[in-house]
């Protein structure tokens, strides 16, 4: 067996024991082809390069879920950002089926936008960039609560946001490159780990 | 696979699930010549359909968090859990007394939660036998290790698994195969448990490191959870099922959900009614003897509702047991964050979905705050992405950029898992009863739990806690999480958690304090055996489906012995 990273399809097809002769459950050879299809398919579907249309925000509010997403979450030397790795329109979908969502990022993103009216006369996604961080360096953390307590249902919804973001980043395939995880693999023994140093 | 069902046929056998018990039961007996009938209240398993190997979080728009977020849960992701695991089944409920914080794990799913469970494969010992004896509390077996020992043999050489011999007596040697190296979270707990002399070693699971009957090995993807599609670790649905069916003499209805035993004059079961969940019509398949197989409560479920003027309070219930004692596995963990592991180059983490390290049970020879023990297992390190994983680091961190970006990246594959499963006495105050309310979407009525945890079990998981939290300590690392003082029950898990519900139609020697006999036949009704979960008379630490099978396999022998001599 390999130690390279095979595709499923590859991996099904090389895998000969998958039942003995004449065991009634065959489960490889009869389904190899139709899960090969369908991981096509579903990567397809999960293309974020695509376009996307929103499911349940409307443009506004979708624009400054994808600003929100690539604060939490921005490009450096190692990655992309939120944006990239397709974190809004994971958010989008479970928004669209899930009612406490629609309430606590739909409302969370009117209030932001009326925070922003307020304080800086513009919508969010109007403010200046220095606008922008300072309203964020106030939602960011709990203890802001202190400074001023209509702060905090922002908080609540920032926390949402940062959760919900870094629950589509790393489970993209950015996200997954970013980590360094290495696995989902076919291998005929467990090599172990390299030494771990002592404290 | 489906039988007319309105076929006068008489079957010599009818088993009620398909988990580790019904499966063991119907390779027995139908290898035993036997015909047999069983009932699944969920579908057939199709491993194209419902096994989500190697696909990657991003293959599923969802990514792993399910419609709406409802494969989301406090260890990620539920969506690539294969067997429709619940806690909450919409159209089956189950009802908590006030108090009562019961979460009924279970699958519908032809081989039931052996698709998906951890595989944790451990003898009970000769001590867990006989608690009575030992400790003046709970209540003997009525069978010794060594009765079920040769069982134990049969399985596992069926079964296959690995481990290694150690000859400790709290954790009995089995046929193993060799080991997989540890990963890297097991070296650091190694470590700390040598510098405070507890004893770290292999662990123990039934799934292949060697090619067996056909089988193949495993191939390390630590997926167990979602199915395995190489047929490398034990599941009912494909290790144990297919050898029954290739006798051709195995019948399985899906979609069946068992509704009442029917009990002739003779006072001999005769007949399993059950609803068609297709066609929402009531069937019934007639037998000359019955397996209850369909997991612990359910088992009890279905007596409970078996009632006859010759058993007004339930089928086998001349002892009132049915429903009570009902026994979980208490469980503590505590987790350390180990930020030399960030240090490691990036390599395979993944191994067996299992453990590869484990603690067996080493304080039983001295006096403790609390009775039985409990074994730990060792988990975390930089497994596959998913949902949920960086809440923890979220939560404590806050902010957001560039600069959270790479506290996620420096804590990932940190942290370490340390759990505790340990051994609950038997109480009166835990059991489960008919609602006298409430019935499912299919008229039967459904179960009302009043679990609770004793002194013993708090004890216990403040020892846990105690110990893994200096493991840590003496392993480098830091504890996080888990730190609960008693206010929080010592970080215990929820009840209902572990998934080791058991007890609730227990064997004994004394037909007034128990249901079955040592061989899982009824006291009361010889023509009816009870062979899962619901048996054990207490409930050690050891993980419960190793024991099952065993049980079950060991009432299936019998039953085709008595069976042969025209006793049942």
């Amino acid at each position: 067996m390999t130690k390279r990273s095979i595709t499923r399809r590859e991996a099904l097809k090389s895998l000969t024991m998958g039942a003995s002769a004449g065991a009634v459950v065959t489960v490889i050879p009869a389904s190899a082809a139709r899960q090969a299809h369908e991981r096509i398919r579903r990567e397809k579907a999960a293309d974020p390069g695509g376009a996307y249309t929103p499911k349940f925000f409307n443009a506004h509010r979708y624009k400054t879920l994808q600003a929100l997403c690539q604060a939490v979450l921005p490009p450096d030397e190692r990655s992309g950002g939120a944006i990239e790795a397709g974190a809004p329109e994971f958010i989008d979908l479970l928004t669209s089926e899930n009612k406490e969502y629609q309430l606590a990022l739909g409302g969370g993103m009117a209030w932001l936008d009326s925070m922003c009216q307020d304080r800086y006369g513009n919508l969010y996604l109007g403010c200046s960039s220095n606008q922008q961080k300072e309203i964020l360096d106030l939602i960011a953390y709990r203890a802001n609560v202190q400074k001023d307590t209509r702060l905090s249902q922002g908080i609540r919804f920032f926390a949402l946001v940062r959760k919900m973001t870094a629950d589509g980043f790393y489970t993209s395939r950015i996200g997954i490159q970013d980590l360094g995880y290495i696995g989902n693999d076919y291998l005929a023994e467990f090599p172990g780990c390299p030494p771990v140093p002592e404290t | 696979m489906l039988e007319v069902i309105r076929s006068p046929r008489v079957y010599d056998a009818c088993v009620v699930g398909s988990g580790a018990a019904g499966g063991a039961a119907a390779k027995v007996l139908t290898e035993g010549g036997l015909n047999v009938v069983m009932l699944e209240a969920g579908p057939l398993l199709d491993p194209a359909k419902h096994f989500t190997e190697h696909l990657w979080p991003y293959q599923l728009p969802h990514r792993g968090a399910g419609i709406g977020g409802s494969g989301y849960n406090a260890s990620g992701s539920r969506e690539l859990n294969v067997a429709f695991i619940a806690g909450e089944i919409g159209s089956e409920p189950y009802i908590n007394a006030p108090g009562s914080p019961f979460v009924w794990e279970r699958a519908r799913i032809l081989g039931g939660r052996t698709n998906h469970f951890t595989r944790v494969w451990l003898r009970m010992a000769e001590a867990d036998f006989k608690r009575y004896r030992q400790y003046g509390v709970g209540t003997d077996w009525p069978i010794t290790y060594q009765d079920l020992a040769p069982y134990y043999d049969k399985v596992e050489a069926y079964v296959g698994g690995y481990g290694s011999r150690e000859n400790i007596p709290s954790a009995p040697d089995g046929i193993f195969q060799p080991v997989p190296k540890p990963r890297c979270t097991d070296v650091v707990i190694q470590r700390g448990c040598r510098k405070l002399g507890i004893p770290c070693l292999p662990g123990r699971a039934a799934i292949l490191t060697r090619p067996l009957n056909g089988r193949a090995p495993c191939h390390y993807c630590n997926q167990c959870e979602r199915g395995c599609s190489t047929n490398s670790n034990f599941s009912s649905s494909l290790t144990l099922i297919p050898s029954a069916l290739s006798t051709g003499r195995l019948t399985i209805i899906p979609y069946a959900m068992a509704r009442e035993i029917v009990v002739g004059k003779n006072g001999r079961a005769v007949a399993a009614s059950y609803i068609d969940k297709t066609t929402r019509s009531e069937q019934q398949v007639r037998a000359r003897a019955f397996v209850l197989a369909a997991s612990s409560c359910e088992s009890a479920r279905l007596l409970l509702n078996s009632k006859s003027s010759l058993f007004p309070n339930g089928l086998v219930n001349s002892s009132g047991v049915v429903g009570r004692f009902l026994m979980e596995t208490p469980s503590s963990g505590v987790i350390g964050h180990f930020p030399q592991l960030a240090q490691l180059s990036p390599h395979n983490h993944d191994g067996t979905g299992s453990v590869h390290v484990y603690v067996p049970w080493w304080k039983y020879d001295r006096k403790n705050d609390f009775l039985g023990g409990y074994h730990i297992e060792v988990y975390g390190g930089r497994n596959m992405p998913a949902v949920g994983m960086f809440d923890h680091a979220l939560e404590e961190f806050e902010g957001y950029g560039v600069s959270l970006k790479k506290k996620c990246r420096g804590m990932y594959g940190t942290f370490v898992s340390i759990e505790g499963l340990g051994e609950m006495i038997p109480t009166e105050k835990s059991y489960c009863e008919i609602d006298p309310d409430v019935v499912d979407q299919w008229g039967i009525p459904v179960l009302r739990f009043h679990f609770t945890w004793t002194e013993n079990d708090l004890k216990m998981a403040k020892d846990m806690r105690d110990t893994f939290t200096a493991i840590i300590d003496a392993a480098g690392g830091t504890p996080i999480h888990g730190l609960g003082g008693p206010e929080s029950r010592w970080g215990y898990l929820y009840a209902g958690g572990v998934a080791h519900e058991v007890g609730v139609v227990r064997m004994g020697s004394d037909s007034r304090t128990s249901a079955l006999n040592g061989f899982c036949q009824a006291h009361d009704v010889k023509n009816l055996f009870v062979t899962d979960g619901a048996c054990f008379a207490t409930n050690s630490d050891k993980n419960p489906t190793l024991t099952i099978t065993a049980l079950s396999w060991r009432a299936s022998e019998y039953l085709l012995e008595q069976a042969r001599k025209g006793n049942l």
